[in-house]
Order: structure tokens, then C-alpha cells, then sequence
């Protein structure tokens, strides 16, 4: 009998000893997985979805051009803008931003930068075709329409 | 006195929980998940480097999709609703081997030809765009023996030797030619 008794007295808390470790290891994964975020964006973006994604090969080698409306309509007109790093860029201004990102990559590497655009739904193709244009006189010419996956009913 | 002196030795840690979470919840915050993932193209060469040469191609090898200002579809002369009719039309242009004497003579020949106006809006040219490289990465799955969703990751990753084979096996004398043509300014 003695035996049973001592049984019930055990600690009816939960071991939290462990939980540390464990909210650490979330951390670490979440530290891993992510980047930190480089640029505000200040274009609207909402970015049109599409199935048919390919990853990149090398994050490395990507620079990003954001189009869209300013959100600072007030400040910055409602006309489609080019984001490019933290400033807005006009098209003219594309090729020389090219040679910069270029210019941060390894010299045997340069010809392989890819541009992802990053553009909301309702900019023109117009104002696309413009920058490709610029995008081929750069010789940048791998280019990527960054979207997210869509799925389908 | 005996009994403070007995008192615990290790160090209390159940804050530690705490400042593991805000650590967590600051790096939540503060970082994307890297979204790395899209529609690829190549753009064609600088227009000023190469030569201005008419090449003929013949009517039947060139698949049309043409799209203006107001969004409005027209593929193969023919006005179209949805843009999700384009990926079958196309794998039968493609696949066609000169079978049907309006469509292509062989995959090598074949070209998609996409055509914008300047007020067409990005949606909508992304749409068609998805659809027209769904259907070449479809046929370059049933090339390979794989999934769509299997090959594209197979060609993302051609770094590994053995997604090379399999890439190269399924790209052979099947190149895939879209081209996207500059857009018109009228209409």
C-alpha cells in the first residue's frame, strides 16, 4: 500500500527544462531559412500568380526591379514607377544600374546576372517592353518574372 | 542559516523560453522567406549587335497569340476567352510534325510568337505567358518520362549530373521558342 502512495505524489507539473532547446531550434531554423529584408518597397505589389514557377539556380546572381504605383500617391504621382534597390529609377537610368549590380559580382559571373521583376498586376506592357529593351542593351538578358504559385481549383 | 545556505544551485531558466521566443518572434518579423521562384526568360541579344537580316519564315511555323490594350485574346487569328484553351493549341502546333498542313513542320521549326500592345496590362500577358511554357514543360516532361511539376525541377537544378543527362536528353532538338514581340503603340 505504502508503495501507491508514493506514486501519487509525483510531480504533476510538465518538465519545461526542454523548452528552451526547442523554441532554440525554431530559431536557428527560422535564422536559416530566411533573409533579412534589404529594401522598403515602396511600389504596390500586387504581384499576378502563375503555375508553371522555376526556381533559381544561384540566389546570388539575382537583382531585383520592382514596377508599380508609388504607395506614397501624394508624394510620388499614380503613375507606375521603377524601384530599383531603395530609389526610384526611370527607364533611361536601368542600364547604369545594371553596370552597378554587375559591378558587386565576381568578375567571371557577370554575364550570368539574372533580373527578377517584381511587378503589380496593373503596370503596362509598355513601360516591361521599355525595360527589357534597356535589359538587352545592358546585356542582362536573364530575366524572371518573380510570382507567386497559383493554385488551381 | 542552514537552510538559505541549501538553497538551489543551478540557475532558474525558465525565462529562457521567454527570450528564445522574442528572439523568434524578432526574426519572424524582420525576414522574408526567400521567394526565388517565377517564370524564366531570355531575352534576345541587343538589337544593335546583330545583323538586320529578313528571314522568311513560313506562315504555318509561327504560332500567334496576340493581345491588346484591352486585354482582349487572339490566337491564330481567332478571338479566345480563356487563356487556359492556349496550352493544348500549342502542344498540337508543336507536336504537329507537319502532319496538318496549317500547322508546324517540326518542333525545331516551331515558334510561339507572343504579341503585346503597350496598354496591354502585365496580368494579363503573364497569363498567357504561363500557359504557352506550361505546355513546352509539359512536353518536355513527356519527353523525360516525368511530371510537369518533376521536370521543372529537374531543370532547376542541372547542376547535378544526373538532372543534366535527363535535361539534356529532353532538350535535344527541341528548343523552346517563344518569342515576345515588341509592343505595338496604336490600338
Amino acid at each position: 500500500m505504502g508503495k501507491f502512495k508514493k506514486k501519487q505524489k509525483a510531480d504533476p507539473e510538465i518538465p519545461t527544462s526542454a523548452l528552451p532547446d526547442i523554441i532554440f531550434m525554431l530559431l536557428f531554423f527560422f535564422m536559416v531559412t530566411t533573409v533579412l529584408r534589404e529594401t522598403t518597397i515602396n511600389v504596390q505589389q500586387r504581384i499576378p500568380r502563375a503555375t508553371e514557377l522555376r526556381k533559381l539556380q544561384r540566389k546570388s546572381l539575382v537583382s531585383y526591379l520592382y514596377m508599380g504605383r508609388p504607395q506614397n500617391i501624394s508624394m510620388f504621382g499614380g503613375e507606375p514607377k521603377i524601384q530599383a534597390n531603395d530609389v526610384f529609377i526611370e527607364v533611361k537610368d536601368v542600364i547604369m544600374w545594371v553596370e552597378k549590380e554587375k559591378a558587386k559580382l565576381d568578375e567571371v559571373e557577370r554575364d550570368q546576372i539574372t533580373i527578377a521583376f517584381k511587378v503589380d498586376e496593373d503596370v503596362k506592357m509598355g513601360m516591361i517592353s521599355d525595360v527589357q529593351m534597356e535589359l538587352r542593351k545592358a546585356n542582362a538578358r536573364k530575366l524572371m518574372y518573380s510570382t507567386p504559385q497559383r493554385v488551381d481549383e | 542559516m542552514a537552510r538559505s545556505k541549501r538553497g538551489s544551485a543551478t540557475i532558474n531558466s525558465s525565462s529562457m523560453a521567454d527570450i528564445a521566443f522574442l528572439l523568434l518572434i524578432f526574426f519572424l518579423v524582420t525576414t522574408t522567406i526567400a521567394n526565388d521562384k517565377g517564370l524564366t526568360l531570355q531575352l534576345p541579344p541587343n538589337p544593335d549587335d546583330v545583323e538586320q537580316t529578313d528571314v522568311k519564315i513560313p506562315e504555318r511555323n509561327i504560332f500567334k497569340i496576340l493581345l491588346n490594350s484591352s486585354d482582349k485574346l487572339m490566337v491564330e487569328n481567332e478571338p479566345m476567352d480563356d487563356p487556359r484553351q492556349i496550352r493544348e493549341l500549342v502542344k498540337e502546333f508543336v507536336l504537329n510534325n507537319g502532319v496538318n498542313k496549317s500547322l508546324s513542320d517540326s518542333p525545331q521549326k516551331a515558334i510561339v510568337s507572343i504579341k503585346t500592345n503597350r496598354g496591354t496590362s502585365y496580368e494579363k500577358f503573364i497569363e498567357v505567358y504561363n500557359e504557352v511554357q506550361g505546355a513546352y514543360y509539359d512536353m518536355y516532361a513527356a519527353r523525360a518520362g516525368v511530371t510537369n511539376k518533376k521536370w521543372r525541377e529537374i531543370a532547376s537544378k542541372t547542376s547535378d549530373p544526373d538532372n543534366k543527362r535527363i535535361y539534356d536528353l529532353a532538350r535535344a532538338d527541341f528548343p523552346m521558342q517563344i518569342s515576345i514581340a515588341e509592343p505595338n503603340k496604336s490600338n
